[in-house]
């Protein structure tokens, strides 16, 4: 490679040229150093305004067309106009390849940057997490939304924008509750069920004892056969069931084909956007961790000069900037500062530990590999496993964080932690806590529907920590819930600890 | 090496459909803003584009979210400076110090964004059901100006462009093949050569085949002329047809008590109807604001809408002052002059003939249009809808339309009732000013 003796680039302009040597360079540098695993890599250059086009489609090169859609973007524009926010230099997509969008506008210093954060570290990040392996597939994406965009276009020619907005706007108040948390066990083959059903059959036969036939029937025979219907009935809806647009585009009576059909569609998508929600920390300190330790490596190999260099760093330090909790400028935890600060903690942990790292990390402490160690992070945790794993008390002191408990009817706030021997655990589970995703979005689950009856559909909120659903937003919700479902919804609030019900308020009580 | 896609020049505004959506979903809110918009604002300003704060009603997207004030949580905040376990804050709420409580913040469905003026009008003018004509701009043909268009092979010799009628000889004279100058005198200095040389057989022969190759030679270029006539091409220009850029639009309006908020609101529509039509029509648009108790002036805008005059009602006064300064600034030669008057209907009981009188023989005759309305309480209006009696305005103006095919009146309740009185206006083709005598 010609240009390992002199620098990858100089001034600020770029061109193909030198944007395709300096990607190949830091490329090379990456899998050498860092040993990453990517994806083929498909960079876009693009101006401001597709920029703020693809923040209005969640991101996506391809999307549906959605009024809500719109809203967005007038917002960001708004916003952008305003001066009130930058917009982002890159945006990655997690496709294979991957998509990485470049803004025009970017130095060529930039340029360099964003090719390592997002062209490698997100990459990388998106191939090797375990949730995205499980849950999305990148090779697919693509021509998946491809088709979603035409065959909701095609629907909207047959049967009108109105009826297929309805159905999305349903859709899409449910997408928080349109996704499946856990895998399933994989369905058994008819074959494999057959010899199932023959164990069991078998082991009865020896197991067999007359003895049972001689016991007195119950005295409450029809009590336990109406359990005992209903509960065949949950059986046979597989309830409860906590993905409810999965449950509504399967069981829904009214709907048509299209309708499912369309459902599904914004299931799918809220399925593939499920793992980045849970891994923002990660995912962002991955890559910043990943950029910053190139761009050190370039520098220190003399690739990069030191005005590119101290560009670089100025973004950098933008970036991962976080105010304490009483600056008026915080708006809450930065993921690229705490995951950067707890990737550069687990290299240090391995590298030179003290005595507290040694007792809080005996498996890593001083390991050595902090490459290995982090690879393993990466691919093995969301955020929420993450801290809860690996957030070590320095960093806790450092950050100096603290733990505030929140009574709605107490005036006051307590402080319940802080960095102090007593502190760090539960700072940590705490800090934890509000990243797991399962835990933090409310629990609504579809218990109940007779559907030879009345097809009353019964849901049910477990209310945690005295945590109730905000009135308005639930009506509105349970209205559009209705609306796929075509018969009355209900939703009781149910206390999570003692079970006792809280309040119940069904679609009859709200009216259209 | 990775792969490069430029997608700079891709087309634009992919979202622009998106955007399209949503705006017709807030409709129904974006209508109710501008509304007001207008009623507060300028009548000059309502053809521009328009800053709308956008409504978090009817575009919100709901879903199942925790209600903020309930249950009991722990916030992991960075920063701690002086905390220890146990320490109690007053919440912001409460008036403490602490202005950082966690949370998202809502403020998403409330915010600001600019409307094109093609939007601002179609939400505004919706109630009017104003149809498409107001966009075709008819003008009224005045004035011609002589503008290019190509060329002629027949115009008056001023208008021959030199530089076409050469190519075109050019052209001809090489297709023809017609003799240099150049050509015979290389021929007339070969004979003149040879002449000067001893003479033999030979060479005598030589010299008249010369002599004839020359008078063919000139023969054939007096034939040919340099500039024929066929060549000759004219600059063509078409007559375009400049309107009458200068409008001056008169505002009348009678502002004694009994015109309330509500019929201020009507008049003013009224009156942004008219201007915006007079804009698109003409390149220069003034507008005049008269008021009238029982005496008439001349306002600004501001307060021609807002402030109420005590006093009767002599309709009249208006019409004079207006003919006065018609005749002072905007004589009717130069400028095409637009009447709309709004009044409830009052007038003092002997004035409505001198209205008439006013109308026939001096402002009719100036204006190009005059628009009355008269607004109605919404409850008289299933009374008065149909019929010819009415206020003595009302009945004194009925007398002057008959006479007159510019003026045009009508009595309005609703924002609705107010695009039928410009019907005709809208209606009316070029050419067919004066015969447009249809029945509204």
């Amino acid at each position: 490679m010609a240009s390992i003796s002199g620098l990858l680039f100089s001034g600020s302009d770029w061109d193909f040229r030198t944007l395709s040597r300096a990607y190949e360079t830091i490329e090379a540098i990456a899998t050498e150093e860092l040993h990453l695993d990517v994806y083929p890599v498909q960079m876009e250059i693009i101006s401001s305004e597709q920029m703020l086009d693809a923040y209005s489609s969640v991101g996506m090169p391809l999307m549906y067309r959605h009024w809500s859609f719109g809203k967005h973007y007038l917002y960001q524009e708004l916003l952008y106009r305003k001066g009130g926010r930058g917009l982002a230099y890159e945006l990655v997509i997690n496709s294979n390849p991957c998509i990485v969008y470049l803004m025009e506008e970017n130095t060529m210093a930039l340029q360099a940057l964003v090719t390592a954060h997002a062209a490698l570290g997100h990459n990388h990040f998106f191939k090797n997490n375990y949730l995205f392996r499980q849950w999305t597939d990148a090779g697919a994406i693509l021509s998946y939304l491809d088709f979603a965009k035409g065959y909701i276009a095609r629907c909207e020619e047959r049967h009108g924008v109105d009826a297929v907005e309805e159905i999305l706007d349903a859709a899409h108040a449910l997408m928080e509750q349109g996704v499946f948390r856990y895998h399933r066990p994989p369905k058994l083959s008819s074959e494999k069920q057959r010899e199932g059903l023959r164990e069991r059959l078998e082991y009865e036969e020896r197991s067999y004892n007359d003895l049972w036939r001689t016991l007195p029937p119950s005295k409450d025979g029809t009590k336990v056969r109406e359990t005992d219907t209903m509960a065949e009935r949950k059986k046979s809806l597989k309830l409860p069931e906590e993905n409810l647009l999965y449950f509504l585009e399967k069981n829904s009576l009214i709907l048509e084909p299209w309708q499912r059909e369309v459902i599904r569609i914004v299931r799918v998508i809220a399925q593939y956007f499920y793992p980045q929600r849970q891994t923002q920390v990660m995912n962002e300190g991955c890559a910043t961790f990943v950029h910053y330790t190139l761009m050190n490596l370039l520098f220190d190999r003399g690739l990069i000069g030191e005005g590119a260099m101290l560009e670089i760093l100025r973004n950098h330090s933008n970036v991962i900037f976080q105010p304490g909790f009483d600056d008026p400028r915080f708006s809450g935890i930065n993921p690229y500062a705490l995951g950067l600060d707890m990737m550069q903690d687990i290299q240090r942990i391995s590298t030179a530990p003290t005595a507290e790292d040694r007792d809080w990390f005996p498996d890593i402490a001083g390991n050595g590999d902090w490459r290995q160690t982090l690879l393993d992070a990466w691919a093995n945790h969301r955020d929420e496993s993450f801290i809860r794993q690996y957030l070590s008390p320095t960093l806790i002191r450092k950050w100096r964080f603290f733990v505030l408990a929140d009574a709605a009817n107490d005036p006051h706030y307590e402080v319940a932690s802080i960095h102090n021997e007593r502190g760090y655990q539960s700072v940590r589970a705490a800090l934890a806590h509000s990243y797991d995703i399962g835990a933090s979005r409310p629990d609504i689950q579809v218990v109940d529907v007779d559907l030879l009856g009345d097809r009353h559909l019964r849901l049910q909120h477990k209310v945690k920590d005295g945590i109730v659903l905000e009135g308005g937003s639930r009506d509105a919700t349970l209205r559009h819930i209705r609306k796929l479902w075509g018969y009355e919804v209900s939703m009781v609030a149910v206390d999570a600890q003692t079970g006792a019900t809280l309040h119940e308020r069904s679609t009859s009580q709200i009216g259209e | 090496m990775p792969i490069f896609i430029d997608r700079r020049l891709n087309p634009k505004d992919k979202s622009l459909g998106n955007r399209q959506r949503f705006l017709r979903r807030a409709r129904e809110e974006l209508k109710r803003t501008i509304r007001d918009q207008i009623r507060t604002g300028k009548i000059a300003d309502v053809d521009a584009e328009h800053a709308v704060s956008m409504p978090a009603r009817g575009t919100g997207e709901p879903s199942f979210n925790d209600a903020r004030n309930s249950g009991s949580r722990r916030h992991v905040l960075p920063g701690n400076k002086h905390f220890a376990p146990g320490d109690r804050l007053p919440k912001p709420g409460q008036g403490g110090g602490m202005g950082s409580a966690p949370g998202r913040t809502e403020s998403e469905d409330d915010f600001r964004f600019v409307l094109s003026r093609e939007e601002v009008l179609d939400l505004f003018f919706e109630d009017l059901e104003l149809p498409d004509m107001v966009k075709l701009n008819l003008k009224e043909i005045l004035a011609f100006k002589p503008r290019r268009a190509g060329f002629a092979a027949t115009g008056s010799p001023t208008n021959i462009n030199v530089g076409r009628t050469m190519r075109n000889s050019h052209g001809r004279r090489i297709a023809l093949r017609r003799p240099k100058q150049e050509e015979l005198d290389a021929v007339a200095q070969e004979i003149a050569s040879l002449e000067a040389k001893p003479q033999n057989a030979e060479m005598r022969q030589r010299i008249v085949a010369l002599q004839e190759e020359l008078e063919r030679l000139e023969r054939r270029r007096k034939r040919i002329a340099f500039v024929d006539p066929v060549d000759i091409r004219f600059n063509r220009f078409d007559a375009q047809p400049v309107p009458n850029a200068n409008a001056v639009m008169f505002c009348l309006m009678d502002v004694s008590g009994s015109m309330g908020e509500r019929e201020k609101d009507l008049a003013k529509r009224f009156f942004v109807l008219l201007h915006l039509f007079l804009k698109r029509r003409y390149d220069r648009t003034e507008v005049v604001f008269i008021r009238h108790t029982h005496e008439a002036q001349e306002v600004d805008e501001e307060t021609f809408f807002y402030n109420t005059q005590s006093g009767g009602t002599v309709v009249s006064t208006a019409l004079e002052e207006m003919h006065r300064i018609v005749e002072q600034r905007y004589p009717s030669r130069e400028w095409n002059i637009y009447v709309a008057q709004a009044s409830d209907g009052d007038n003092f009981v002997t004035d409505s003939e001198r209205c008439i009188a006013l109308l026939d023989e001096q402002i009719m005759r100036l204006c190009q249009y005059f628009a009355y309305v008269e607004i109605l309480d919404e409850r008289e209006s299933h009374i008065f809808g149909a019929t010819d009696n009415g206020t003595s305005l009302w009945r004194a103006y009925s007398a002057v339309k008959l006479r007159w095919s510019n003026f045009q009146m009508s009595r309005i309740a609703t924002p609705a009732d107010i695009y039928p009185v410009f019907r005709r206006l809208f209606a009316r083709q070029p050419g067919y000013q004066k015969s447009g005598e249809r029945g509204g």
